[in-house]
This record gives C-alpha cells, structure tokens and sequence, in this order.
C-alpha cells in the first residue's frame, strides 16, 4: 500500500478544504476503500475521515419523510424502528447485504459509492476499463456469470454490488451533496451512471463532493413493501439477482408500484417500464409476471449470464405476488 | 506530507500511545505493535472474521480499520473479555461445547458472538427475521447463523459453534 496522509476532522466545511488536496479522498467506513488500497486498485495521497462530521443521525423530515444522515452505519439504518416500519424494503435491504462486522462500519455514503467487485476490476495485473481506462475488459470473453444483462456497454459490463442502492432507488430517495458550489439534491437515479465509453466514472458527483445524506420522501406504500436478494450461499454473499419492490392494491388493482433491480446492471436498475404496465392492472401473477417479462425483454445476457433473464422474471414475479398478498419478504 | 500519526489507543482498558505509520491496520497494532496476537489475520480483506474486535463496543473487522482512524474509542480483543472471575460465560461455552476444531478462527467468533448477543439483545433485526418490525429477537440457530455468517470456520465446526452461542444466549 502506498504511503498517505491522514486527516479527521469535525466539521464539513474543514473536510471539504482537506480533500481538495491533490490525491485526496474520503474515508468512511472503509470496507471497500481499505480493502482497495491493500490491492493497489486505490492509491490515495490523502484520507479524509468523514465519520467525525455531524452527518450521523436519522431524523424525520417535515414532510413526513426521514433524512438519514451519510455517517450513519449500515447497521444502525437497519435496526432504526422508523426505518423498519415505514420503508421495511430499506432495512431488509441493508440486511441482506455483508456481515455484522461489515454493517457496524459501512456508512450511507459509502456504501452508495462503493466500487464494482468485478474481478478484473480489483486485480491490477489484469486489463480494465473501470480501473485503467482504455485497457479493454477481459470479462467480456471471460469470468462474467454475476455481470450485467442490462445497461452494460462494450467498454465495461461491471455490475454495481450495493443491497441498499436498489431499496433507494425503489423509493425515490434524494441524495444530499455539498460541493464548492452549495448544496443540492440529486434523484439516486440521477447520481449514477451508465458506463458507455467511460466506464471509470461511475457517479456524476465532481471531484471532492460530499454526501452529506439522504432523503427518504414520504412513501405511504412503501409500508407494504420487500427486498428479497438470490445469491450463491444462504449469508453473506453478494446477490446475483435482487428485487426491491413495494406495492399498494385497491379492490384488487395496483394503484401504486415501485421496483428496483440488483445485480443486473452497472446501476441499482429502477424497473420503469414495468411499473408502468403493472399500474391499474389487476393484482394477479399474471400481471406480475407479464410485467418482468417485459423489463426483462431489454437484456443483452453474455455467455454465461443468460440464466439472469428467468432469475429476475421470477424473483420479481414472486416478490410482487407476495406483496399483493401481505407477506413482506 | 505526514504519513505517520501519534496514535493513542485504548485497548482493553490500558491507554497505548504508539507512533504509527497511517497504513497501519487496527489489526496489525494490535498483533504486531502491542503483542496482543489473540486477534488473528486471516483473509486481511474482511471476509473471514478472525480478526473480530469490538471497537466502541461493536464487533468490527480490525483489518479494515486503521489504527489512526480507532481513536478515541474503547477497544476490546478476546484478551480483554475474561472478567477478574475467569472465563466469560461464551468462553466457557465454547470450551464446554468443543465449538472449535484447530482454534485459529475462535478468538473471532467468540468476540463476534458476544457483541451479537448484545445486538440481538437490543432488539436488532437481521436477514432471516420474520417480522422486522418486531421488538425483540427470538435468537433461535437459524439466527445465530444468520448473524453469525462473517465468521468462517475451515475446519466447518459450526455445529458446536452455534451450540456453545445457544447456550451463552441462555444463561
């Protein structure tokens, strides 16, 4: 690992001067970033600490709503009792993902902006679009059965790895960046992006932005809702394939549906175009199911990934169902 | 550029001051700067839970933090967990148990175990609970697994494992 520099401070504004330093970057939990500086994938000059900024508290909002401060620890958003009854899809999310170790140091912030665990990614003597731009992506051709089938480009097929994305996604959260230029909010759909030709950049946050939060909009339906995650081993694993949903049914029609899809594409995947076809059908699993067919029909599956397309058409058909019926799992 | 730090860390109820380059892990000033190797590297990359340490009385991966960034907070290793009476109740149940095969996992899971069991005690749901909403934890084996998960066993003695965690969850 190369040799850095180390700073915590205490407020925002000080942390904000600190990374502006050259090679600077912050540190939260460091779960992924440590682990990246042992490979040699991330070499840093300077580390700045976040977890000593007034960012570490879960509050209600005005609205009705919660702002979750991008200190808080994975843990903690999970155990919080408004979390679990308001947006139990966020909690159960958060728990599906790591370990207890993991969760107790992992922050909000962090977590959202952790990297791919695409194998070539963090190994340096293999080629890498993500990593070192222009190198090519041995996946391609290669190991890829956990890698994208949608919103991949021929530059990079990486999968984005994060549980709690794909809840916030589902729910519309808003995240809360303080850059040199003030504060703004940006829609979690709109903070990551695909990688097309520049696979290396995967957020539109300006170098030295901070996350300072995020913020959950009231969700009245968001109380019946489920993350349900396929992965390799029972526990501590990362998904294959996860669902975030949440549903309302009235007289037996969908009058309120959200989806989030993990594991499939280099961003938490907002199932768009079958939330669109599922409002105001009946609450059947044939409208489920015809609704995943059709966010499905997108996939570009590689060689060994086809199975994702039938994984993700029935995890979701099978998550939805479950809502429609109360069992929130 | 600095790359060192004056670190002071409070392990086990003894303040240390050490001077530390910033790479150093909270993993390797224990093991390799205070002699206290009852804390084991295996993995180095938080995936196998035999470097458990309880930092701020949270069970954490001490090969993920640096010692610089565990300051200030009350550090507790598999040494620190026997009372002026002897063994903790885990300890004892471990070792009454045999919830251990070649012991390099077990200074980890019994850390891990104890600050689950406060977890757990604190109303902390997890991926297999029922009813999230729930306020208390009915720390059944399928629990115990679950919680349990980021510690491996090579030697696969999860059986005794979860019994000796069954039995300290009743006493």
């Amino acid at each position: 690992m190369r040799e850095f520099g180390y700073e915590q401070p205490a407020e925002i504004g000080a942390a904000l001067a600190a990374v502006s330093a050259p090679g600077a970057r912050y540190l939260g939990g460091g779960t992924n970033l440590i682990d990246l500086m042992k490979l040699g994938v991330e070499t840093p000059e300077l580390l700045v600490d976040v977890t000593g900024l007034p960012c570490d508290r879960i509050e209600p909002t005005a609205a009705g709503g919660l702002l979750i401060g991008a200190t808080v620890r994975n843990s903690d958003l999970a155990a919080d009792p408004a979390v679990r009854q308001q947006y139990p899809v966020l909690a159960q999310a958060v728990l599906a993902g790591a370990s207890g170790q993991l969760r107790n140091l992992a922050t909000v912030g962090g977590n959202l902006l952790q990297r791919t665990r695409c194998a070539y990614f963090t190994d340096v003597s293999k080629p890498c679009n993500k990593r070192a731009p222009g190198t090519g992506c041995p996946a391609q051709g290669g190991e890829h059965h956990n890698h994208a089938i949608l919103g991949a480009s021929a530059h990079c097929v990486a999968t984005h790895p994060s549980d709690m994305a794909v809840a916030l996604v589902a729910l519309d959260a808003i995240v809360h960046v303080l850059d040199e230029n003030g504060t703004s909010g940006i829609p979690i759909e709109a903070l990551y992006r695909l990688p097309g030709a520049e696979p290396d950049r995967d957020h539109v946050l300006a170098p030295g932005a901070l996350i300072t939060g995020v913020q959950l909009p009231p969700l009245e339906l968001a109380a019946n809702s489920a993350y349900r995650k396929a992965r390799e081993r029972a526990s501590y694993a990362f998904a294959i394939g996860s669902v975030a949903a949440a549903l309302a049914v009235s007289d037996g029609v969908i009058t309120g549906v959200r989806v989030g899809l993990g594991a499939v594409a280099p961003v938490p995947w907002r199932a768009h175009r079958a939330e669109a076809l599922m409002t105001g059908r009946p609450a059947t699993e044939a409208s489920f199911a015809a609704a995943a067919a059709a966010e499905l029909e997108a996939a570009e599956p590689l060689r060994d990934n086809g199975y994702k397309v039938p994984l993700m058409t029935n995890l979701m058909t099978r998550v939805l169902t479950g809502l429609a019926a109360g069992v929130r799992r | 550029m600095q790359t060192t730090s004056q670190v002071a860390l409070n392990v086990n109820g003894r303040e240390h001051r050490l001077e530390l380059d910033n790479r150093t892990t909270l993993l390797d000033a224990l093991r390799e700067h205070l002699d206290l190797t009852g804390t084991k590297k295996g993995c180095d990359h938080g995936q196998c839970g035999a470097c458990t340490v309880l930092l701020g009385r949270r069970r954490v991966n001490a090969c993920l933090v640096l010692a610089v960034a565990a300051q200030g907070q009350e550090i507790i290793t598999i040494e620190g967990l026997a009372g002026p009476d002897g063994l903790s109740r885990l300890q004892q149940a471990f070792l009454d148990h045999d919830g251990f095969q070649c012991g390099y996992c077990t200074p980890g899971q019994i850390t891990s175990a104890t600050a689950m069991l406060a977890e757990a005690a604190a109303g902390w749901p997890s991926a297999v609970t029922a009813d999230i909403g729930a306020d208390k934890v009915d720390l059944d084996a399928t629990e115990i697994r679950e919680r349990m998960s980021g510690n491996l066993c090579r030697c696969a003695a999860y059986v005794n494992i979860v019994a000796a965690i069954e039995e300290g969850a009743a006493r």
